[in-house]
């Protein structure tokens, strides 16, 4: 089934492409929630096949989790802090594409370079592991909004976790259990965080989260 | 009995934390608070033999015990300081408070919350210090990040929230960083003759030595990039100065005090993986260099810096680019780093809370605007003068020890440039420290100081006092427990290496 998982990474750097050139939020969470249930799904056809039944249990939690709760929770914070799109990112949205590109570059140059273990993963998923994580990065350093910025993170995790599941990493389940947790958590405070700084800012642009420097 | 210490000793400030959630009192709510603090410090002080948990996932090795040590005292220190802090913060009716700086108003975060976070956070600090699986101490160390983040946004206003806000964003990113570090060992292990290791210490340093050396190379600058964000390296310091400054400063306590070295035994537990595979040269290469890039950068951000609170902060990274630099250093210097993490942490934790005290009586942060404190209050402009001597290496205090410990070593290694940088480095926030802090203390009390002689309620001395006076009889005489549980773990790094 080597082609359904190809298909599915195929996806992902697509996916990572819409983040980079849209603007408008609804959007780009609906394109979040899409990539969690397609990394919720990828270990079902790349990962190690020893405990089906605990493969199953991961792959419907962080698709719950990803797929469904986290986008969920985004949307409440973009309606309360009345935000529809990202106005003036710091970097514009056709530049975005251009580094998109070269980022691609470059992970397909990581993963031609990286001597894998043998027997485990395909190129194809370090690659598009690396740019997921690096369009993440880059999300995060180029928009002014605290929203956008919480999506280039989870789209950051999103990217290491398909490092693990393409180099079929025995991960336990505790761990990544944890990891879920812990990202839900960090999504929620971020959530409350993003109420909060549109109160007291009435808007959520980092640019003005200023008064503390040398 | 002994296996159930450990998970005791996470249990207890979790169920504590969500009693303090629950109950609506606010005097049972700061005993609670105390109380667990005290019960948590016992059972650290019992846990010399306690047995791993959780099928070996949990376990308390001599270095896992030093950091829970040093984070269990202060965070009875900080409770205590806690207890009447809260009782002047939300003891009057108006909740509405004038903000210092600003003049605007705000309101703090509730009381509940703010002592449910501060246990919680001594709960994920406890499980970072007892986590034998590398995936574990990953998760706890993210939710130390989560558990502290409410904390910095106690006083509801603008700053705080943007300082919150950088905490949280700039630690997660690094975090996820070091997710991405422990992917790279677990497929550094699978070169092994026995496939994939666990990430259980226990499993992984026997067999370090069969690892993919250039997997295990990125896995280490990963993790150390990572965990080196939370710890506060330079470059990667940018949230430090900004959330020490606008949390309430027995929240800056903990976090420089206790936070700060957990996310360095993150680091740690790396460097002994890599020192087993024997590449201890690569790692300590890198330590020294990020120790002596974080305290040069400190030293120039502290000479004239306006805020005390942010001075203090740079302060932090500046003795964590020591303990770097220490660890980096190996043989000798090891020991120096880990005694320096135990006395850095307890002259930062009484610095932080005197902080408290002269914020919360001149009600600003700015440096010019505080003179005469040894007049206007005595107490605590003298633990500030002692502060001051102690934090910057004076003797008789046991971080004069410690740091010579440091400079001994680098010589007797013959690392003489690397010496040399150190002491000026200590110079320049001597004298750069001294300027700042003596000022403060001496002349004429200052408008913002003149009328608040004698508000020197003794809850918010005592704490800070004894810390200060365990930091100066540790320049005096280290016990033998200590000293065998500082060589103990000393030996875990510098053996191999």
């Amino acid at each position: 089934m080597a082609h359904v998982e190809d298909l599915i990474l195929a996806l992902l750097v697509l996916s990572g492409f819409v983040f980079l050139g849209s603007s408008r939020l609804r959007f780009c969470i609906r394109t979040l929630a899409l990539q969690g249930i397609m990394i919720g799904l990828l270990p079902l056809w790349s990962g190690p096949r020893t405990l089906p039944a605990r493969a199953l249990a991961l792959a419907a939690l962080s698709i719950a989790i990803k797929g469904a709760l986290l986008p969920r929770l985004l949307e409440r914070a973009m309606r309360r802090a009345n935000v529809r799109r990202e106005v003036e990112p710091f970097i514009g949205y056709n530049a975005s594409l251009f580094v998109g590109i070269v980022c691609l570059g470059i992970s397909f140059w990581i993963a031609a370079r990286l001597p894998l273990p043998e027997a485990s993963g395909s190129s194809l998923a370090v690659m598009a592991a690396f740019f997921t994580m690096f369009s993440g990065l880059f999300v995060i350093i180029s928009r002014r909004q605290a929203l956008t910025q919480v999506l280039g993170y989870l789209v950051m995790e999103n990217g290491i976790y398909v490092f693990g599941v393409a180099l079929a990493l025995d991960t336990p389940a505790l761990v990544e259990f944890g990891v879920l947790l812990d990202v839900f958590v960090a999504v929620f405070v971020m959530g409350i965080m993003i109420f909060q700084i549109s109160r007291t800012f009435e808007h959520i642009d980092t640019d003005k989260l200023s008064a503390l420097k040398e | 009995m002994a296996t159930l210490l450990i998970p005791a000793l996470v249990l207890v400030p979790l169920l504590g934390g969500i009693v303090a959630l629950i109950i609506r009192g606010d005097r049972p709510r700061r005993a609670l608070l105390a109380g667990t603090a005290v019960v948590h410090l016992l059972l650290t002080a019992g846990s010399g033999g306690a047995a791993p948990a959780l099928g070996g996932w949990l376990a308390l090795d001599p270095l896992g015990r030093l950091f829970l040590g040093i984070a269990s005292t202060l965070f009875l220190a900080a409770a205590l300081y806690g207890a009447g802090y809260l009782a002047r913060e939300t003891g009057s009716g108006d909740d509405r408070r004038r903000d210092l700086d600003e003049g605007t108003l705000f309101s703090n975060a509730p009381e509940a919350v703010f002592t449910g976070c501060l246990l919680f956070f001594l709960a994920t600090m406890t499980l970072v210090c007892v986590s034998n699986h590398l995936g574990i101490l990953w998760v706890a160390v993210e939710a130390t990040t989560l558990a502290s983040a409410p904390l910095i946004y106690f006083h509801r206003h603008h700053r705080s929230l943007e300082a919150a806000w950088k905490y949280l964003l700039i630690c997660s990113i690094g975090i996820a960083l070091a997710l991405l570090g422990n992917f790279l060992l677990a497929v550094a292990t699978k070169s092994s003759p026995r496939g994939e290791i666990p990430l259980r210490l226990d499993l992984l340093l026997p067999a370090a030595a069969s690892f993919q050396p250039m997997w295990l190379k990125a896995a280490f600058i990963f993790l150390l990039v990572g965990y080196g964000t939370k710890m506060g390296l330079a470059p990667l310091h940018t949230w430090l100065p900004d959330a020490h400054s606008e949390s309430p400063s027995l929240v800056s306590a903990l976090l420089s005090g206790a936070l700060l070295n957990c996310a360095f035994l993150g680091v740690l537990r790396a460097l002994q993986v890599l020192s087993a595979a024997g590449l201890a040269g690569f790692g300590q290469q890198l330590l020294v260099g990020f120790g002596l890039f974080s305290m040069g950068l400190a030293a120039a951000f502290i000479i004239g810096q306006p805020d005390y609170k942010r001075m203090l902060a740079y302060s932090s990274v500046e003795h964590m680019g020591i303990l770097a630099l220490g660890v980096g250093l190996g043989g000798g210097a090891v020991f120096g780093a880990l005694f320096h993490a135990v006395n850095h942490s307890l002259i930062k934790g009484m610095l932080f809370l005197v902080a408290g005290n002269i914020l919360s009586a001149a009600r600003t942060k700015t440096i010019a605007e505080v003179r005469g404190l040894s007049r206007a209050l005595p107490v605590s402009g003298a633990l500030w003068l002692a502060g001051f001597l102690a934090i910057t290496g004076t003797p008789p205090f046991g971080t004069f020890l410690s740091e010579f410990t440091i400079l001994k070593a680098a010589i007797d290694g013959g690392r003489l440039g690397v010496a040399v940088l150190y002491l000026i480095a200590l110079a320049v926030v001597f004298v750069g420290m001294c300027r700042l802090m003596l000022r403060m203390v001496q002349g004429s009390p200052s408008a913002a100081v003149a009328g608040v002689a004698g508000r020197e309620p003794w809850l918010a001395l005592a704490p800070p006092a004894l810390l200060g006076a365990l930091g100066l009889a540790l320049g005096l005489y280290v016990p033998p427990f200590l000293e065998q549980l500082l060589r103990n773990a000393a030996r875990l790094l510098e053996g191999l290496s």
